[in-house]
């Protein structure tokens, strides 16, 4: 574990790997891509339109496991004190923010013409709406404190109590939901998926993951590299004074 | 262990006597955010006895919030809470303790004006007794998850509002669980799986508060 502390090693690591995976990020996006828009037939029911699940599902997965990206991280980073691992946790918060707004969007995108209104109060949406919240309040705490070693400790501990709140959220919005509105809407497992559609649909969702590693690594590199460029401004302003 | 618990509880709750004005302030806050109801919805008597159930659960949320900082500020300002962190008693003990204080000087005078909103809300009769014990089952696992929030933010100069972004979404289990009881004492269903699920939510808050909210405050006052 302590192996991968030291961000130097990172930093040689990350970058023998990122040319692979910014290469299959993109190869995988050509190929889901072109299933997902040519090959995968037209929906009988709902036409073209369904074709943003191709990017609402894998952009719905991300946001989940990004929240779980983070928490894992944050015990990491908390029960050893591992210093990348805070890194990592802060690296995926925006990010994991980013596809949830994305899952968002698209899913009132598509409930327009599926529900005809943008957004319902349905179980998905809000308690998707709700992690979007949970990341907001993680976010701002890297925000709102300047010390980093003290950002991480209260950051990591906001995320792990936030993991197991999400849990109970879901159920207990599950619960008032399905108490509040009997099921009239269309459930998002319309008509059973299959062939070429389920082929674009797992190409995407492994695009995004690939695309979501690529990203964290970058991420992680440019919060080491700033660091760095703190504390050489520190030395030279110390030389000074 | 139980009767320095208590000693902290009897301490907080002598303080915020003495100072007097927050509790009531808290309540006339509680009291107003309710009044703005009707003046937003329209006065109809229909259409506030379905929402106010729900607007005095909202309102009672954000009563809690805003007295949240109460909690460790005063404490943390002339180093109280450093002595607690020094002393050899448990901080998660100290913790716990004064969430019950924050418990019994803030949300226990909502319960008392609770019902007083509820006539004023036009709430059905066979309402008033599930909104006061759903309110007494429910509010303490506000307090508690409130002093995780509180404990993170004590240390830093903008924490409130970052203290309402972090702490309102984990109030929503609260919430949904408090006003479904209600609602289905009225509506004549079994109420029972609710409150059960209320009260496992407040005592599954009060056992990783202690927890999270004594490590927050230790590497806070690193």
């Amino acid at each position: 574990m302590h192996k991968f502390a030291n961000p130097a090693r990172f930093m040689r690591l990350s970058n023998m790997f990122l040319p692979w995976t910014t290469g299959l990020t993109l190869l995988l996006f050509a190929v889901g891509l072109y299933y997902a828009l040519v090959l995968a037939p037209e929906d009988y029911q709902m036409g073209n339109t369904y074709r943003i699940i191709f990017i609402h599902v894998p952009a719905a997965y991300m946001a989940q496991f990004g929240y779980g990206v983070i928490a894992v991280a944050s015990a990491v980073g908390f029960i050893w004190k591992h210093p990348l691992a805070d890194q990592a946790a802060r690296a995926t918060a925006p990010m994991g923010a980013a596809f949830t707004a994305l899952a968002l969007l698209t899913g009132s995108l598509w409930g327009k013409p599926m529900w005809g209104t943008f957004w319902i109060w349905d179980a998905r949406l809000t308690s998707m709406l709700i992690l979007f919240f949970l990341y907001l309040g993680y976010i701002a705490v890297w925000q709102t404190i300047e010390d980093h070693v003290r950002a991480a400790k209260i950051a990591s501990i906001v995320a792990m109590v936030g993991l197991v709140n999400v849990i109970i959220i879901k159920f207990s919005v599950d619960w008032w939901n399905t108490l509040h509105q009997p099921a009239t809407l269309m459930r998002m497992d319309g008509p059973t998926i299959g062939g070429d559609m389920l082929a674009a649909l797992l190409l995407m969702i492994g695009a995004f993951n690939m695309f979501f590693i690529t990203l964290l690594m970058w991420r992680i590199q440019s919060l080491i590299l700033r660091r760095r460029i703190r504390s050489l401004r520190m030395q030279i302003g110390g030389g000074q004074g | 262990m139980i009767k320095l618990a208590l000693s902290i509880i009897a301490r907080d709750v002598r303080l915020s006597m003495r100072h007097g004005s927050t509790t009531t302030m808290v309540m006339g806050f509680f009291v107003m955010v309710v009044t703005m109801f009707p003046f937003a919805i329209g006065p109809e008597q229909n259409i506030l006895q379905r929402v106010s159930v729900g607007v005095i659960w909202v309102a009672a949320l954000l009563s809690c919030l805003l007295s949240l900082d109460r909690i460790f500020q005063s404490d943390y300002e002339d180093g109280s809470l450093d002595q607690f962190v020094l002393s050899p008693v448990p901080l998660e003990l100290v913790v716990m303790a004064k969430c019950i204080a924050h418990w019994l000087t803030t949300s226990l005078p909502l319960i008392v004006v609770a019902p007083i909103l509820g006539i004023m809300m036009n709430l059905p009769g066979q309402g008033f007794l599930p909104l006061i014990y759903t309110m007494l089952i429910g509010t303490p696992a506000l307090s508690f998850i409130g002093g995780i929030g509180a404990s993170l933010t004590v240390t830093l100069r903008r924490g409130g509002v970052l203290l309402s972004l972090l702490i309102l979404p984990l109030y929503i289990p609260v919430l949904i669980f408090g006003v479904l009881a209600v609602k289905a004492a009225i509506g004549g269903y079994p109420v029972m799986g609710h409150v059960m699920l209320l009260s496992g939510f407040t005592l599954f808050s009060a056992a990783i508060a202690p927890w999270a909210a004594a490590a927050a405050i230790r590497s806070g006052l690193e």
